[in-house]
């Protein structure tokens, strides 16, 4: 049984000229120890689709799904006090942008303990002594140091160390990264990946990988799901999305990474997907 | 944070030196003089107006006068009235505490109601209650409160007759000032039905003095949270599968309250000010009533002086609420 099922997920808000789709229509199945990317352009629904597992979506947000089951349980229909017991737990996410992420008016201890000692009902000693054991799996340097330290004294790459902390607080079973490093530069962006990399594999957790960087999908994932306009274009393994991708979306979108560029400018995935129209069937 | 108070008081000397030449000033640009509103309907003789102005010393050069002003109250002397022969600063002690109590009673009114209405508003945005609560809320603030002040009158004293009309206690009751805080005196009275008396007395101007606050805190606390509510630190709360209430409560107000703190302390000074008003319209003898009178009779050492003390105040509680701003807001003592 799959870890995260979903079949037929769609989300829609409504909007003052009605309802607007973000996702239509998504099925994706993530197993225990693997490693899904999720690629595609911003507004592609690859968050929105991440934060209705996680029940995390504005209230006025229209979800259905045929199926939406994590472990077995059916997330369509939990209670909300249910899914609270497993959101933080068993399932935890990642964002974007790590320094606005974290509470400014808290200190980094503040913000790990709260979640150990919500969840597994630690007492504070445990939970700060856990706390710095989490610091220290995640890299950050004199961690028992840092657990009084408030958001704004630390660098984006150690706050986002310190969200992974807090994730990866209850040993989760999955972890939802959505565009972990895009808010950081590029070597503490290899460094973040390097570490959940790490993580995923030591705890073998499930690690759903959000993001529109194709070398971030090469270097962690396992099987990859390109969307589009709220649509599965394609999945598969990442050796065969990167050698032979089927679909003409994929071809463009691949075929669009700088380092790719052949003339004076870069390629871009509408001129791209045009010129797969033109000549591909 | 001894740099960061330091940095505030450096601000508040030329703040001070500016108060004390617009309050100076201030009631000399009035027509008249303290002499010719003493003399009454009859009037003087020149030579005797100009004898007694003489007298007071107001027929020396402006800034002679300025400079004597400043230099007795740096040395704590503030002059005596010229009506009532006492020293300025022992009158406003005796009449301070009234005004004070008052004044707490308003922002404790204003901020128990006023801030959680706006959270709650802004938790349950676009519903009735949001809706209705700032609806009462705008309704309030552009309220004049001379004239929420004397409907609640009729309303409550004139026709229902549930509370007194004006005063601090019924006459029945009298027992000396041990702190001039009149429903604590009352409670260590002795005398039965004394602090209730005093309570019943405060209820109306508290309400009077409290609304624009109260709607002021409320709207500023719903802003606040809409804002602090879309940040991604919640969205990070509640993805951790933190309670709601805790979300609230905790990771957002946390947050709201910076501006929520920063509006309480300007509120603070508009309480003084609105003192006056409320003060005059239910006969509460408080500085604000003071003042009033004091202008009314152009009595020049008392308006200086207690223009003076006043801003002093109002500056100590926005100091007061600037270290408190800093105590909230790690990035602010941080810096």
């Amino acid at each position: 049984m799959a870890l995260l099922e979903i079949r037929n997920l769609r989300v829609a808000f409504p909007t003052a000229g009605g309802l607007m789709t973000a996702v239509d229509g998504i099925d994706l199945h993530v197993d225990q120890g693997e490693v899904l990317a999720i690629v595609g352009e911003s507004g592609s629904g690859k968050s929105v689709s991440m934060l209705a597992v996680m029940g995390l979506l504005p209230p006025e947000a229209r979800v259905e799904a045929d199926v939406m089951r994590f472990d077995g349980q059916d997330l369509r229909v939990i209670p909300a006090r249910a899914r609270r017991r497993i959101i933080g737990k068993d399932v935890s996410m990642i964002f974007q942008d790590p320094i606005s992420s974290l509470n400014p008016s808290f200190t980094v201890g503040f913000q790990l303990t709260e979640v150990l000692r919500h969840h597994l009902g630690l007492s504070r000693r445990a939970a700060r002594d856990r706390a710095v054991e989490l610091l220290t799996a995640v890299g950050i340097p004199d961690p028992a140091g840092r657990l009084t330290t408030y958001p704004h004294q630390m660098s984006g790459g150690q706050c986002q160390r310190v969200m992974i902390a807090s994730a990866i607080a209850c040993n989760p079973r999955l972890l939802i990264a959505d565009e972990p490093t895009t808010a950081l530069d590029v070597t503490i962006q290899k460094q973040i990946l390097d570490l959940l990399s790490d993580l995923q594999i030591r705890t073998g957790m499930g690690l759903i990988m959000i993001t529109h960087d194709m070398g971030v999908v090469a270097e962690t994932a396992d099987r990859v799901m390109v969307q589009y306009m709220g649509r599965k274009i394609e999945e598969a393994d990442v050796l065969s999305l990167f050698s032979t991708p089927a679909q003409p979306y994929t071809r463009a979108l691949l075929a669009a990474l700088p380092e790719n560029a052949t003339g004076t400018r870069l390629p871009t995935v509408g001129a791209m997907a045009k010129q797969e129209a033109g000549h591909g069937r | 944070m001894i740099r960061f108070l330091l940095r505030k008081l450096a601000v508040i000397v030329p703040v001070l030196i500016g108060i004390t030449i617009v309050s100076f000033g201030f009631v000399r640009i009035l027509p008249g003089d303290p002499v010719m509103l003493m003399a009454g309907e009859r009037g003087l003789t020149p030579e005797r107006h100009a004898e007694m102005m003489a007298q007071f010393g107001f027929d020396r050069p402006l800034p002679v006068q300025y400079l004597d002003f400043v230099a007795s109250a740096l040395g704590g002397d503030l002059g005596q009235s010229l009506v009532s022969k006492k020293p300025v600063l022992a009158e406003f002690l005796t009449l301070f505490p009234a005004t004070v109590e008052l004044g707490l009673c308003a922002v404790l009114l204003a901020t128990l109601i006023g801030v959680p209405l706006g959270v709650l508003a802004a938790v349950k945005r676009g519903s009735w209650f949001d809706q209705l609560s700032m609806g009462i809320a705008l309704t309030g603030y552009s309220m004049p409160i001379f004239w929420w002040g004397l409907l609640l009158v009729i309303l409550f004293s004139g026709t229902l007759g549930w509370t007194p009309v004006s005063g601090r206690i019924a006459l029945q009751y009298y027992f000396p000032d041990a702190t001039g805080f009149m429903l604590y005196d009352a409670a260590v009275s002795g005398q039965k039905g004394a602090f209730v008396s005093a309570l019943r007395h405060l209820i109306l101007p508290s309400i009077v003095l409290a609304t624009i606050p109260m709607a002021v805190l409320a709207r500023q606390s719903r802003s606040a949270m809409l804002e602090v509510l879309g940040e991604d630190y919640v969205r990070t709360a509640r993805s951790r599968g933190l309670s709601p209430w805790r979300v609230i409560c905790l990771h957002a107000f946390r947050n709201a309250l910076i501006p929520i703190v920063t509006t309480l302390g300007l509120q603070i000074g508009g309480i003084l000010t609105g003192a006056i008003l409320t003060e005059t319209i239910f006969s509460w003898p408080g500085i604000g009533k003071w003042m009033v009178d004091s202008i009314a009779r152009r009595d020049y050492p008392v308006v200086q002086g207690g223009l003076l003390l006043i801003a002093g105040i109002v500056m100590a509680v926005n100091l007061l609420v600037d270290v408190l701003y800093a105590l909230i807001n790690p990035r602010i003592r941080h810096k």
